[in-house]
Parts: structure tokens; sequence; C-alpha cells
């Protein structure tokens, strides 16, 4: 992996929330990289931390209540964290763009569809007047197959679909580096997920942008990713390459999550869920935070916090058994 | 039957519990009840009577005789507010709670069954929302004739479209929440449906404009006496004494300072147990 | 053949809308057997949360029968609603918007006993206790209000309203969509164990074919208020026939990472439910689409139990 390759680090990264007086640990210490061209799945459960992640890469965490508390996001190697707001301005929209899980939320209800998107587009341009922006506009929408003449329309006269295929050519227009898609397709029904899945496949390969996509779907996850990294209570339990985690789960989280899905080729009975509860991110287990719901939790796991290990196909993941089977081989 | 009056006993005390730990909430309890207090025991603790004149002392500011000074007759303002605290509180209280029902029963019926019933109570609150309310204040107190309750009643028309119209939205807003739908599919009777799903979902934004809506009515009430409709003279009313001595603000400010600040009080009072109570009665809010 | 619990004879709602009637749900036929689950399943829009609501008295259906134990109770009087209902129940999809946020849990439990009137206070206690222990709710949470349980726990409570006057019939609307994967899991196995407990009988409506496929013995799928296939749940997924149903099972993303399957690439924008063109609604997105297509189409048996409603269907599964 050289070093020139990696468009996006994001090193010990930390959020918390204050929320009633007392502490929401959000994100805790999380480590990512994401190289230029691929897409990162980020796969985790309601409050995992997901789109706190998300939300600090862009700068857009609530204003109060909300801190980072360590760590920095490294874009190119300049440190996000650290650049001041109109710096930032320019770079969200233009470097980095955000689909929203919502697409019926995320359009202004009373602006013409194509305007919203020429918007973006004159806000970011270096050169160029209303009407290339226009031209752009319309040229976007033909490309997630919209036609041009569409672009007068108001959001409601749209399907669900296709409002989130407007959010994709806003979030597209200025060819940003970077993708984040927050549950890009969770609202949708499947056949429209599925082309919205194509879609952004499709130009993502045409513009090269790099995705950081966070779904709990781990079908989605198998179909678009290239490295998944699998998040619980804040903190990332496991991460390698698709094939790595799909093949050879090696958290015990992971492997839950797994045998949770109803299979779509076995009939059984019964579904093996995981006990339990997420823990309150207000009060976390003090060492594995899977540790209360883990079957195979032992006195160590509830100590100090687990350090990540290498597995043997070479993946990282936060569990103490994966050291100990090593000692065990020996 | 007894473990159910049991039962409700809890929910009142787990409601008044949780509202004892709002301080502010307390604070407002206690001023309002010693002003109702006061108004009680106004007999009692008056230095002078409500008419009682002092010739030696006429448009006086405070002294150690009448603390509050006196106004332009020579009357004792203090005496004069607490026997006023009679008439207006109770009036004022009365009338709210009177436009507050009124107005939830008439917007929940709209809210709730939509359509021509709907149409027909908004028109109608049209029609009495277009008369300026003062002018229909005036009018139903006339027709009415003066008196205690029907004071009362001509003062609590005129909140009643602003309470209905504000019920409707909320309701149009919960009706189609699925707890409702659920309601119906366990038989719950409409009535239920509305009075113990709707309407206590729907109606904190109610409570705090109702604290409100008191100023409004002790206010509108001066004017009724001004015409001679409402209370009548020498019994004091704190709108009358604050109308009546608008015209000595210059020499003698006093005179509107006192009632005027009765009146503050017992709104900001009524404010924060308004507030306090909304947020005890909102289970999302306990701790 | 035993009498079906359900028996629903050519089903219709229809809704008035802004220029036009909304055919929510047309013309629907089905049965489900006692101890029994049918599934629905469609995207959004296509009636399948209508039919639920239709069948159990939530919406006065426009046309067509309802049949609860070879009894019609299509047209019922107040007093026989009353009956109906407590014999036919239902299960939301939002754990967070179906439960009155002003009730406690065990109010919330207890409506359904309130309201029935048949109930002492003291039996009341004890069946919320009984009702609370068979959905897995802890005692202790007897007193707490919805917002303080998380969404697998407020889903076990609409449960155990559901299942308070004991029905036999309950409509499953989406149960598990708002839930996370592992808690999905849990409730879908305490939605199976009640059923083999309780002789229970389903109609679960939902948009996952994988949660669909694992809970149902019999699917129906549903596109724009029309029936288009309906069948065993082994047979619908080993061989779908209508193009519909067969472009819905190829979208669904796959865990399996090493076979990529093939995607039916369906083209074009749904069509809309308002006054609809007689024919098949699918013909504006369905490849096989031609001229005959957009005649009025009828089910056609196409092998034991196998129902497609496609005038195609031998051609393209030739």
């Amino acid at each position: 992996m050289t070093e020139s390759n990696v468009l996006l680090e994001i090193k010990d990264l930390s959020v918390e929330y204050l929320s009633d007086g007392k502490t929401v640990h959000a994100v805790n210490g999380v480590d990512l990289c994401l190289k230029r061209g691929r897409t990162l799945g980020l796969v985790g459960e309601t409050g995992a931390g997901k789109t706190s992640i998300c939300r600090s890469i862009l700068r857009i965490l609530p204003d109060v209540g909300a801190e980072i508390t360590s760590g920095e996001i490294l874009m190119e190697g300049k440190d996000l964290l650290h650049l001041k707001e109109e710096e930032m301005q320019k770079i969200r929209g233009k470097n980095i763009s955000m689909i929203f899980q919502d697409p019926m939320t995320a359009l202004n209800p009373v602006e013409r569809v194509g305007d919203q998107i020429a918007e973006v587009i004159e806000l970011h341009q270096e050169q160029g007047n209303h009407e290339d922006a226009v031209r752009r506009a319309k040229e976007m929408l033909e490309i997630v197959g919209i036609p041009g003449e569409r672009y007068y329309d108001y959001p409601h006269q749209f399907s669900g679909g296709m409002k989130q295929r407007v959010v994709i050519a806003i979030a597209l227009a200025c060819s940003p580096q970077l993708l984040l898609a927050d549950e890009p397709t969770t609202a949708l029904d499947v056949t429209i997920q599925a082309q919205v899945l194509d879609l952004i496949e499709d130009l993502q390969k045409q513009y090269e942008t790099s995705m950081l996509l966070v779904t709990h779907d781990m079908g989605v996850v198998a179909q678009v990713c290239d490295e998944v990294a699998v998040i619980y209570a804040g903190t990332i339990v496991e991460y390698g390459t698709k094939e790595q985690i799909f093949d050879h789960p090696s958290h015990p989280y992971t492997i839950g999550l797994f045998g949770a899905i109803p299979s779509m080729s076995e009939d059984e009975m019964w579904l093996h869920p995981i006990d339990g509860m997420p823990p309150d991110p207000t009060d976390l287990p003090a060492g594995c935070p899977f540790s209360p719901r883990c079957p195979y939790a032992s006195e160590a796991c509830r100590k100090d916090r687990i350090q990540p290990a290498v597995t043997p196909d070479g993946h990282m993941c936060r569990c103490i058994r994966i050291e100990q089977s090593k000692k065990g081989e020996h | 039957m007894t473990t159910g009056t049991v039962k409700k006993q809890n929910k009142v005390l787990e409601v008044l519990k949780r509202m004892s730990r709002n301080k502010l909430a307390m604070a407002g309890l206690v001023i309002f009840t010693a002003e109702i207090l006061l108004a009680v025991l106004a007999p009692v603790i008056a230095p002078y009577g409500f008419a009682e004149m002092d010739y030696t002392a006429m448009q006086t500011g405070p002294s150690a005789a009448h603390w509050f000074g006196t106004d332009e007759m020579g009357r004792d303002i203090l005496s004069r507010l607490l026997y006023g605290s009679r008439y207006s509180l109770s009036v004022g209280l009365i009338a709210i709670l009177l436009n507050t029902a009124l107005g939830m029963v008439i917007g929940a019926a709209a809210g709730f069954f939509g359509g021509w019933v709907d149409n027909l109570i908004m028109r109608f609150l049209d029609v009495i929302q277009s008369l300026p309310a003062m002018l229909l204040t005036i009018v139903i107190s006339a027709v009415l004739g003066p008196g205690y309750f029907n004071t009362i009643l001509a003062l609590s028309i005129n909140g009643i479209p602003g309470k209905a119209r504000m019920l409707r939205a909320q309701i149009l807003k919960e009706r189609n929440a699925e707890y409702i739908e659920a309601s119906e599919s366990i038989n719950c009777s409409r009535f239920r449906t509305i009075f113990r799903h709707l309407i206590p979902n729907c109606f904190s934004p109610l409570i705090v404009q109702s604290t409100m809506g008191v100023a409004t009515i002790i206010t509108t009430m001066a004017g009724l006496s001004f015409i001679g409709l409402g209370v009548q003279p020498p019994t004091p009313e704190w709108g009358a004494m604050l109308s009546g001595s608008r015209q000595f603000i210059r020499n003698s400010p006093y005179m509107v300072i006192f009632p005027g600040l009765a009146i503050a009080v017992t709104v900001l009072a009524l404010n924060l147990l308004g507030d306090g109570l909304r947020d005890a009665l909102d289970p999302k809010l306990k701790r | 053949m035993t009498q079906p619990l359900i028996e629903v004879r050519h089903l219709k709602k229809y809704f008035p809308v802004n220029g036009g009637t909304l055919h929510a749900v047309d013309d629907v036929s089905f049965t489900i057997e006692k101890g029994k689950t049918l599934g629905v399943v469609g995207e959004s829009g296509c009636g399948k949360s209508t039919l639920g609501r239709t069948l159990i008295h939530l919406q006065e259906s426009t046309d067509g029968q309802i049949l609860l134990d070879g009894k019609d109770v299509t047209k019922v009087r107040k007093k026989e609603l009353k009956a109906v209902r407590e014999k036919m129940q239902i299960i939301f999809q939002d754990p967070y918007s179906s439960i009155d946020p002003r009730f406690s849990i065990d109010e919330t439990i207890k409506e359904p006993l309130i309201v029935s009137g048949r109930y002492s206070r003291k039996e009341m206690v004890q069946r919320a206790e009984e009702l609370m222990e068979l959905v897995g709710i802890d005692e202790r949470l007897r007193r707490a209000y919805p917002h303080e349980l998380d969404g697998g726990r407020r889903q076990r409570v609409g449960i155990a309203r559901a299942l308070a006057l004991e029905p036999d019939f309950i409509v499953c609307d989406e149960p598990v969509s708002a839930l996370d994967v592992s808690i999905q899991a849990q409730v879908l196995n305490l939605l199976k164990k009640l059923q083999i407990e309780r002789g229970l009988t389903y109609m679960f409506i939902t948009h996952d074919m994988s949660v669909v496929r694992h809970i149902s013995d019999d699917i129906c799928v549903m596109y724009l208020g029309q029936m288009v296939e309906k069948c065993a749940s082994k047979e619908l997924f080993r061989n779908p026939l209508h193009p519909y149903t067969r472009a819905l099972l190829s979208a669904i993303p796959s865990t399996d990472i090493h076979h990529r399957q093939e995607r039916i690439r369906l083209k074009g924008e749904i069509t809309s439910p308002v006054d609809p063109e007689p024919g098949c609604r699918f013909a504006a997105r369905c490849p096989f689409a031609q001229e005959k297509c957009h005649a009025p189409q009828h089910q056609i048996n196409a092998s034991d139990g196998h129902f497609v409603t496609c005038c195609r269907v031998h051609e393209i599964n030739a």
C-alpha cells in the first residue's frame, strides 16, 4: 500500500455527545483508511456511531453538545479537523459530498430540483456563469437517468427512487473525490435499490470517486464494497477486505450478525439471534463492548480495552480469542 | 374499584412528584397559592375597606399608613388590590378553564372527525374570529347583562377559536400516528381514543397559551368595567384599577405600577406552573 | 380439505384522491389455513398494508368478501365488529409510533382488557403479567414508558397488546423492518414460538424477501394493488413465474460474494395506481411486455396451487 494511494485516513477518532447531563460515547478510537477509487463499507447497528463518523469527516456535527475529543481525519495528508470553517466550506460539496438516508427530506420541497443541482455547481465552479451551471445540472440529471426536461419539476413530482437519484446527482455534480453515502438505499424498494446501487457503482467507476458506504445491510455490502469495517458501540471490531470478512468472519459479533440474517438457501426452524441488547452508550462496559452479549466472553474480555489482533488471513479483529488461538497452535 | 382509585391517585402523585423536582414550577405554585390565600383572607388582612376614603391622604405615594399609596379618591391601593384579587383571579381562572375546555372539545371534534364536521366548525370559528374581540365580548356581555357568571361567559368566548385551532392542528398531526390506529384495533371507542390517547398527546402547547391568556382576560375585564358592563364601582378589580389610573401616570406612577405588578406576577406564576405541569405530564421528560 | 380460517374473495379497496380513484387493493383473493402463515410481499405503495388493514376492519372494503372461520364478516354491525376485532389483531411496523408515548407498558398491555370489559382488576393484573412473561419483557419494566425502551422491546409490547384478547388471526404489518438484524431475529423467533404454542394464524406483510421466505408457508406477491403470483413459499423461490417476481428476487443483494447472480434490470418508473389502465400494471416495466399484456388479465393456475396473473407465463417460462 503506497502512501499516495490513500485518499482518506482516520486515526483514533473519538466523538462524544452531551445528552441530559450524561456523556454519550458515540465513537471510540476509530481508525479507518480509504484508498482512491475504492469503496469502504461501514457496517453496524443503529447507534453504533456510523453516522457520527460521516458527520465528523464533513464537520457537520451538531454545534451544541457534540465534540470530537481526539483523533485526526487526514484527506490527502491534510487534517480536516484543523481547517478553518471557510476552507472547509470549499471542501464540502466539491471534494467531499454526502448522500443522506432519507431522500424525502434531503431535498428542498419549494425549489425546482434542477436549481438545487445547479446551486451546488455554481457555488463551486471556478469559471462559467449561471447558464453553464444549468447546462451541467441537466447533464447530471441525464446521467442519473432522469430526462433533462424535468429540471423544472419540484421534488413532490418525483418518486422516492427518483428523488434519491436527484440527491446522488447533487452529490456527484462537482465530481467529488470522496462520497459519503449514509444508508443511501435503506428507504428504497428492492428493485429501486438495485437501480440506485448500479448507478452509484457506474458513476463511481466513471469518476474514480472513493466511497464510504454506511449501511446495516450485509447484502448491499457484498454487492458494492471492496473493504468492510464492522462497527459496534463506536469501536471497529473487525476490518478487512470484503473477501476476508465474508469468508472468514472472526469477531463473535460479525459471526452473530451473519447468523441472524434469515438464509435464502437453507430452511431453518429457528434463527440465531444475538442475545441481549447493544450497550448503553453513556455507560459502556470496561473491556470489549460486545462482552455482555458474547457467548465466549471471559474475565479478560471485561478488563481492558481490547487491542487489535491480526487473524490468520491477515485482517484486523479486536478479539482476544485471535491471539489466544494463535498461542494455542504454537 | 378501590385499587382503581388507588392507582389513579398514584398517577396524580407521580405527576406531582415529578413537578416537585422543577424548582421554577414550585416557585410558581407557591406564589399562586399565596395569591389565592390573600384573596380569601382579604377582609381579615386588608388594612382598610375597599371603598373607604381617606380625605387626609388623597393620591399620595406609598407611606407607612398606606403601603402602596392611595388613589385619587383617597382609597388604599393595597386594600383595593387585595379585594380586587378575589374578583380578578376567580374570573380570570374560571374563564380560562372554560374557554380551554370548550376550545379543546371543539378543536378535537374538528380535527378527529374531519370532513363536513371540520368544515362547519372551522367556518363558524372564522366568523367569530372575524369580529373584533372586544366588540364581541361587549355584545355578549350586553345581551347577557352584568353579573359574575355572565361576565365569565362573555370573557371566555374570545379565546375559544384560537385554542380550538391550535388543538385541531396538533390533532391533525397526531391523528395518523399508528397508536391511534392501534387503539381502534383493540376496540377503543372514539370517545376513549380522543380523550385518552389524542388529547393527552396534543394539549401541551395549549397549557402555555392558556396561562398567557389569563392576562388578556384580566385586562379585557377592565374594558367591560369601563363601559359599565363588568363589575360595578366601587368594587375593585385589577384591570379597572390599571386602566382607571392611566391618566395619573405622570404624577402618580405608583397607581399604575402596583396593579400592573399584580397582574404580571400572577401571569408569571401561572406560566411557570403551566410549564412545569406540561413537563411533568410528559413521561419523556421524566428523569 | 379443512375449512380455512381466513378466506378473502375478490377484495377491493379504492380511495378517492385528487383527480381520481386510487386502486389500493384490486380484486385480491386468497385463503389462509389455521396455524399457517401467508406472506404478502411487494414494494411500497403496492397495497399490502391496506390489504391487511382492510382485512381486520381498520378500513372498510369497497367490494368483495372476507370470511372468518367460514362466516362472512365483511359488513358487520358495531357489536359484532367488536367480537370480530377480538379475533383479528394487528402488529404494527413502527414500534416507535404504534404505542401511545403517554401510556406506561402495563397500561398499554392492559388497555385491550379494559376496553373488552370482561376482566376484573385482579384478572387484568395477572393477565398483564402473563403476557409480559410470554413475550419476554422483564417484570421490572412494568411501569416504564415507551421512550425508555429500545425498538425490540417496544415491538414485544406491541405483540403483547395484540395477544391480550387471545386472537386467532394476527396481521403482522412489517413488524421487524424497523429493527436491527440481531434484534429482528429475536422477534421473528418469538412470533414463530407463539404461533406454535397457540396455533396462531398470521398474515405477514413485508418487503424483505429473506424474512418472508423464513416465516411463511405461502406467499402472495403484490404489485400496485394486484396479486401477481401466489404459491407455496418454497415453490416461489425455486420456481418464480411472474416477470415481476423474478425481477424482485434477482434484485435482492445476496450475501454470497463469490456467485454474483445476474440481475434482471428493470427500466422505467412505477406507474400510478390512480385510475389505472386495464391490463397488467407491470407491463410498463416488464421486459417481456407485448400488446396483449394491456388487455385485462386473469389468474392462471400454472401448476398445482401455483397461481400467476400473467398472460405470457407459459411463453416466458418455456
